[in-house]
């Protein structure tokens, strides 16, 4: 009898753990998707300003980069020169916002003043990115390509759901601003059909303009989250492709707000899913899962959409166009 | 004359301004730039190494700068060219792997066919993809460069990689697959220095893609659907045809890197071997005017900043290898930019009107 209590005990208990193990593991998984979607996030609606004006943004990758490293640079030099303590990952923060905004100038004004091709420009910036933290932190930091360690508590905050209500708020702000404002709508018209905007008067140049150099603080913005938010300080090249796979994510949400941010979301779940996997089991030759094929899934998918398989993704009409005013 | 140096000029500009604005950048780190630019082209000239390291390193680029300049001419940006160079160098490695007894004479060119074709096929998937569904080669490219390093990477740590190797590489392939090193036929050139034949190849292929598009059928089709698609397809042309054959095309000279890497210097497939070759084919195709003997300089001049780039780091306080990057992609801008110089000027050669079918 006593027996049998015993073992029901144990199954009860046993169960109870799996529960509790099952749950902490569904938390676990939710919050750093939340981490690891947002700079996704960011620099998917930076890129969807950009691309409805009708600039293509590759070079979301080179902006990033950009915030990513000025942000941390500037919170390393806040804390150690200014000594501003916790304040320090804030002045970060714009400083990343800022460098976003600077190559966004850059890029801006060879595509739109110029008309280069602005796919062309956009590898040149990703390009650039690639060299410039490193030849700057190799002057600043005498390192090959990182910026010094920030302590732990002068970094962004990291609540997971902190971070989920920022965003949900920076998505309810764009969806307003891009379906609810006179820029709205000129915004996307001008990427639609420019010659009809400036037909009615829009200025067209002004328009993409805005589009760009908000894209460039959005991405710089996420760049800087990865750097001091997600990390603690720049490391090489450390979007590791995250602003192509932010291009993914809109193109995948069909370029509007709603659909981007669940894009980002299930590529953070994939990466997420694909860190765990790696750190927790192991195959029983004692190799790591091979995670490669969950990399792959933002890519796959994104090339089933494009050609139209599910549902089709439809880039705004004049997207990649330089548009040349008739004389 | 006038068109040859106009053609040379604008490139000549380009990168004389890039080292200018570099230059900048180098004094506001507090070095010297005429001590980094002499230490970055200083020892590309010096024989054995410099020279010859220098041709080692531009035979990827022109490879690759070939590859894009295909695409450029078709009105397609391929961005692929990194994704397409992996794939292909794997294959190449696992044909030398899996026939490593064969009789040299066959195992040499089935390695060569391998690169060629494996990279052919996976260019013209989005060439296939914008044919058919007309989807964006730029994005599908970008994503199928993802998808071939998470691919090859898979299958170079689960199932070709010596056990308990920590180095994410293949096992070694046959020796017959062995392509020679130009130090055997070159007296007083040390074999140590891994240019190989896969070099000559490079060259040849200028020569073969010169002819092909502009002594061929195929090739005035292809730049014919470049300059104008609209009116290709009303003379008669398949555009769709024509895209698929070009990003083959382009990928398979891409693939052929992986002649240079596997056959000709690591004799492996080494996981992560390129230093970006993809995508300084486009900063090679762009300065090289799309033109195969542009391509050709345009590989030298990045080479040589590539080899230097070793010394700089050595031996320079401030300043390390990273210039090079920055000193590309600023170039690289200034191209992008020029297009409009041109246009100023009346040039019939518009960057946008290139790509206007995309």
């Amino acid at each position: 009898m006593g027996f049998g209590r015993k073992v029901l005990d144990a199954s009860f208990e046993s169960k109870r753990m799996r529960d509790i193990f099952t749950w902490s593991l569904i938390v676990s998984v939710a919050e750093s998707t939340i981490r690891l979607a947002t700079p996704l996030v960011l620099a998917a609606f930076g890129g969807l300003f950009s691309e409805r004006s009708g600039v293509i943004n590759i070079a979301l990758e080179g902006k990033m980069l950009a915030g990513a490293f000025t942000a941390a640079a500037v919170t390393y030099a806040a804390d150690t020169r200014l000594g501003v303590g916790t304040a320090s990952p804030w002045i970060g923060l714009l400083g990343g916002m800022v460098a976003g905004l600077f190559i966004a100038v850059i890029y801006a004004v060879s595509c739109i003043k110029y008309k280069a091709d602005q796919v062309v420009s956009g590898a040149a910036i990703n390009i650039l990115m690639i060299g410039i933290p490193g030849f700057l932190s190799g002057a600043l930091f005498l390192s090959s390509g990182s910026t010094p360690q920030i302590p732990k508590d002068h970094l962004l905050p990291q609540s997971p759901w902190l971070i989920a209500l920022v965003i949900l708020l920076l998505l309810a702000a764009i969806s307003y601003v891009l379906y609810k404002t006179p820029f709205g709508l000129r915004l996307r018209s001008v990427g639609e059909n420019p010659e009809a905007a400036d037909a009615a008067g829009v200025s067209v140049s002004r328009i993409r303009y805005s589009g760009v150099l908000l894209a460039g603080v959005l991405a710089g913005l996420g760049g800087a989250y990865l750097s001091i938010g997600q990390s603690s300080l720049f490391t090489r090249n450390m979007t590791a492709g995250r602003g192509f796979i932010a291009l993914a994510a809109l193109i995948f949400g069909k370029w509007r707000p709603v659909p981007t941010l669940l894009a980002c979301l299930l590529f953070g779940f994939t990466e997420a899913v694909s860190i765990l996997l790696q750190g927790v089991y192991k195959l029983p030759s004692g190799e790591d899962i091979p995670v490669q094929f969950i990399n792959m899934v933002p890519y796959v998918l994104t090339i089933v959409v494009l050609a139209g398989f599910i549902g089709s993704s439809r880039p705004p009409r004049a997207l990649g166009i330089p548009y040349e005013k008739e004389k | 004359m006038t068109k040859l140096a106009r053609e040379l000029l604008f490139p000549l500009i380009a990168v004389l301004a890039a080292f200018i604005v570099g230059g900048i950048l180098i004094l506001l780190i507090g070095d010297n730039p005429l001590v980094t630019y002499r230490l970055l082209f200083g020892s590309a000239l010096s024989w054995p190494d410099g020279i010859g390291y220098t041709l080692f390193h531009a035979t990827p680029l022109i490879f690759t700068g070939l590859a894009v300049l295909v695409g450029f001419r078709c009105g397609l940006f391929n961005i692929g060219a990194e994704g397409q160079l992996y794939i292909a160098a794997f294959a190449t490695a696992w044909v030398g792997i899996t026939f490593a007894n064969l009789n040299p004479w066959l195992l040499i060119p089935f390695c060569f066919l391998a690169a060629i074709f494996s990279g052919a096929f996976w260019g013209a998937i989005p060439g296939v993809l914008k044919a058919r569904f007309g989807s964006h080669e730029v994005i599908n490219t970008i994503m199928l460069n993802f998808i071939a390093v998470a691919l090859v990477s898979y299958f170079t740590q689960y199932h070709y990689k010596v056990p308990g190797d920590p180095i994410l590489q293949t096992s070694p392939i046959g020796e017959g697959a062995h392509i020679a090193r130009l130090g055997k036929f070159i007296p007083g050139f040390p074999e140590r220095i891994p240019l190989n034949v896969a070099f000559l190849l490079a060259l040849l292929c200028c020569l073969l893609v010169y002819l092909f598009l502009w002594r061929t059928k195929w090739g005035y089709e292809i730049r014919a659907t470049g300059s104008n698609p609209s009116a290709a397809e009303y003379g008669g042309i398949s555009v769709r045809t024509q895209i698929v054959l070009a990003m083959a095309v382009s990928g398979a000279l891409a693939g052929m890197v992986g002649i240079n890497e596997v056959l000709g210097y690591r004799y492996r497939y080494y996981d992560g071997f390129s230093d970006n070759y993809g995508f300084t084919g486009i900063a090679v195709a762009l300065l090289g005017r799309n033109h195969p003997v542009g391509v050709i300089l345009a590989a030298l001049l990045f080479a040589a900043l590539q080899h230097g780039g070793i010394y700089v780091d050595g031996f320079s306080e401030h300043v390390t290898k990273d210039i090079v990057q920055v000193l590309q992609g600023i170039i690289i801008l200034f191209i992008a930019a020029e297009a409009f110089f041109k246009w100023v000027l009346g040039g019939r050669f518009s960057m946008h009107r290139l790509r206007a079918n995309v």
